[in-house]
């Protein structure tokens, strides 16, 4: 009798998992497009396009030749302020989690300024760098370096005391010390930090393109918002939140993988 | 074989005089944690402390393994000053769980002979023999997540043991498991000693554990933590948790406990 129960549920079981789970993918999908759709019907196309016009407007402008430099510049200014985030906050924050009392006395400061709303920084980081692609990478960096860094000082003040001492009892040098106990201890919380970074990266960049610029996606968005443009504002929203929720799903999926592991 | 008399000891690691003195912190004033303390370990001796919490037990261990400095006295390792840095032949097990998340526990188990530069063959052979003595044989491809406490502290202790230390210094290891499985450890940990001939230096608040397993108990004092006494348990080397139902493993815990009944109430700020 309890055989067969056995045998019951291991039939209910779906024979292949990473099949349910595009099952799962695929069901989220279907119905954000239809809570869209529904507000679609309920705002009309002169707040909100249809899920179909909207991706026909994206491949229109795809197809576009003016548009792709536009990409390019955002592409541009987020590589050079996630540059300057990712490694500029983990190097920060590494130190900081080394030297115990700066860590202590930056923190607070840190947590200040991540709370800070940037946006009411930007008139002072355009009379620096001025119009252009520095405005947005140092735009962009701001947003991201401050979680970064305090991602990564709580990664390294945050190793387990144990594990240093027992790098010590095996008489490890200070290099394998880093390379085998410090790094990968530290790693998960890194990488949560750098996740966190780029979504807040790509937000700054877009934000300085927004405002006195003359190139980029953020641009062509605050051009159609002046335009009244919605099919082009939805178009760019949607090519925007493909391009974030795909990175940020890779970065999530390596920091659980890490995680699950401690 | 009743353990062998003082004279035919050989010294095998020593404290001498040792005292540790936290310096003040932040307007606190500094804390007197051990000493002025000595102690002779002899070679291939079973040697467990007891004390109070707080009396300065880890710290003992801290200081033999290198690991800290004493404030004043000398510390000797096989003939030689320990200073600064944890001798070669020390292996140390911490009450912590120190075994690294990142690492399956065969890797776990390897990871100081990887560090060390051992052959590939060699340390496949030590660790696949470390592994099955410790009973991990099932979970060596397992990330120490998935296993229970009491495991994951085997973990550590084979991750120590293959790398054959001369004097093994164990700081509660049991200290988070239940009572069963801390006898079964014992015998473990008994078996362990009796094949390597290592000198054993055990740290514990169970006076039962300490009885059982040690050829000598050291019991301390509330902190400043100094010994009151050094008891000879008198075991044969082959024991085993077994000896728990002998009787003069009774009187033997009984005394210890009479030895610290009034050191645990100081620590413990009770007033008589």
């Amino acid at each position: 009798m309890s055989a067969s129960a056995v045998d019951k549920a291991a039939a209910a079981k779906p024979a292949n998992p990473a099949l349910r789970r595009w099952m799962d993918f695929i069901l989220l999908i279907a119905g954000l497009v239809g809570v869209w759709y529904g507000l679609h019907l309920w705002a009309g196309d002169v707040a909100l396009t249809s899920p179909y016009a909207t991706v026909a407007k994206l491949i229109q402008l795809m197809g576009q030749a003016w548009f792709w430099p536009h990409v390019g510049e955002t592409l541009l200014a987020l590589f050079y302020s996630l540059l300057i985030a990712s490694v500029g906050g983990l190097g920060l924050g590494t130190l900081l989690g080394i030297h115990r009392l700066s860590g202590q006395i930056a923190e607070p400061i840190l947590v200040a300024l991540y709370a800070l709303p940037k946006i009411t920084l930007y008139p002072l980081i355009l009379l620096i760098f001025g119009l252009g692609l520095s405005a947005k990478v140092a735009f962009g960096a701001i947003h991201g370096i401050i979680p970064v860094t305090i991602f990564a000082l709580n990664a390294v003040r945050n190793i387990k005391p144990v594990y240093l001492k027992t790098a010590r009892v095996m008489r490890l040098t200070p290099l394998q010390a880093m390379r085998t106990v410090w790094v990968p201890a530290a790693l998960p919380e890194i990488v949560s930090g750098q996740r966190i970074g780029f979504a807040l990266t790509l937000l700054g960049v877009l934000l300085g393109e927004m405002f006195a610029s003359q190139q980029g996606l953020g641009f062509l968005i605050i051009n159609a918002i002046g335009l009244n443009d919605v099919p082009t504002i939805m178009a760019l929203a949607l090519l925007l939140a493909l391009f974030a929720v795909t990175v940020s799903s890779l970065l999530l999926a390596l920091d659980r993988k890490l995680h699950a592991r401690s | 074989m009743p353990a062998a008399p003082k004279t035919m000891r050989e010294t095998h690691a020593s404290v001498a005089g040792v005292t540790r003195i936290f310096p003040a912190v932040g307007g606190q004033p500094p804390v007197h944690a051990l000493g002025p303390l000595d102690l002779d370990l002899a070679k291939g001796e079973f040697f467990a402390v007891v004390g109070p919490s707080g009396c300065g037990k880890s710290t003992l261990l801290e200081v033999l393994a290198g690991l800290s400095a004493p404030t004043e006295g000398t510390v000797t390792f096989e003939g030689r000053p320990v200073a600064g840095q944890v001798p070669d032949g020390v292996g140390v097990v911490f009450q912590e769980d120190a075994s690294f998340p990142w690492l399956t526990v065969w890797d776990n188990v390897a990871f100081g002979l990887r560090r060390a530069g051992f052959e590939a063959a060699e340390i496949k052979r030590r660790v696949d023999y470390a592994v099955g003595f410790m009973g991990l044989a099932d979970f060596a491809q397992a990330y120490p997540a998935q296993l229970s406490g009491g495991m994951r502290q085997r973990v550590c202790i084979a991750r120590t043991l293959v790398l054959q230390p001369r004097l093994i210094l164990l700081d509660e290891p049991f200290g988070a498991l239940d009572q069963q499985t801390r006898l079964l450890m014992g015998d473990e940990l008994l078996r362990l000693w009796r094949e390597t001939g290592a000198t054993v230096l055990l740290i514990t608040h169970a006076l039962d554990e300490a009885a059982m397993l040690s050829d000598r108990v050291g019991a301390m004092s509330a902190r400043p933590g100094r010994f009151i006494d050094l008891v000879e348990t008198g075991w044969p080397r082959d024991r085993d948790s077994r000896i728990v139902s002998d009787e003069s493993f009774g009187r033997l815990t009984g005394h210890l406990w009479s030895l610290l009944r009034e050191e645990s109430m100081k620590a413990s700020g009770h007033k008589r």
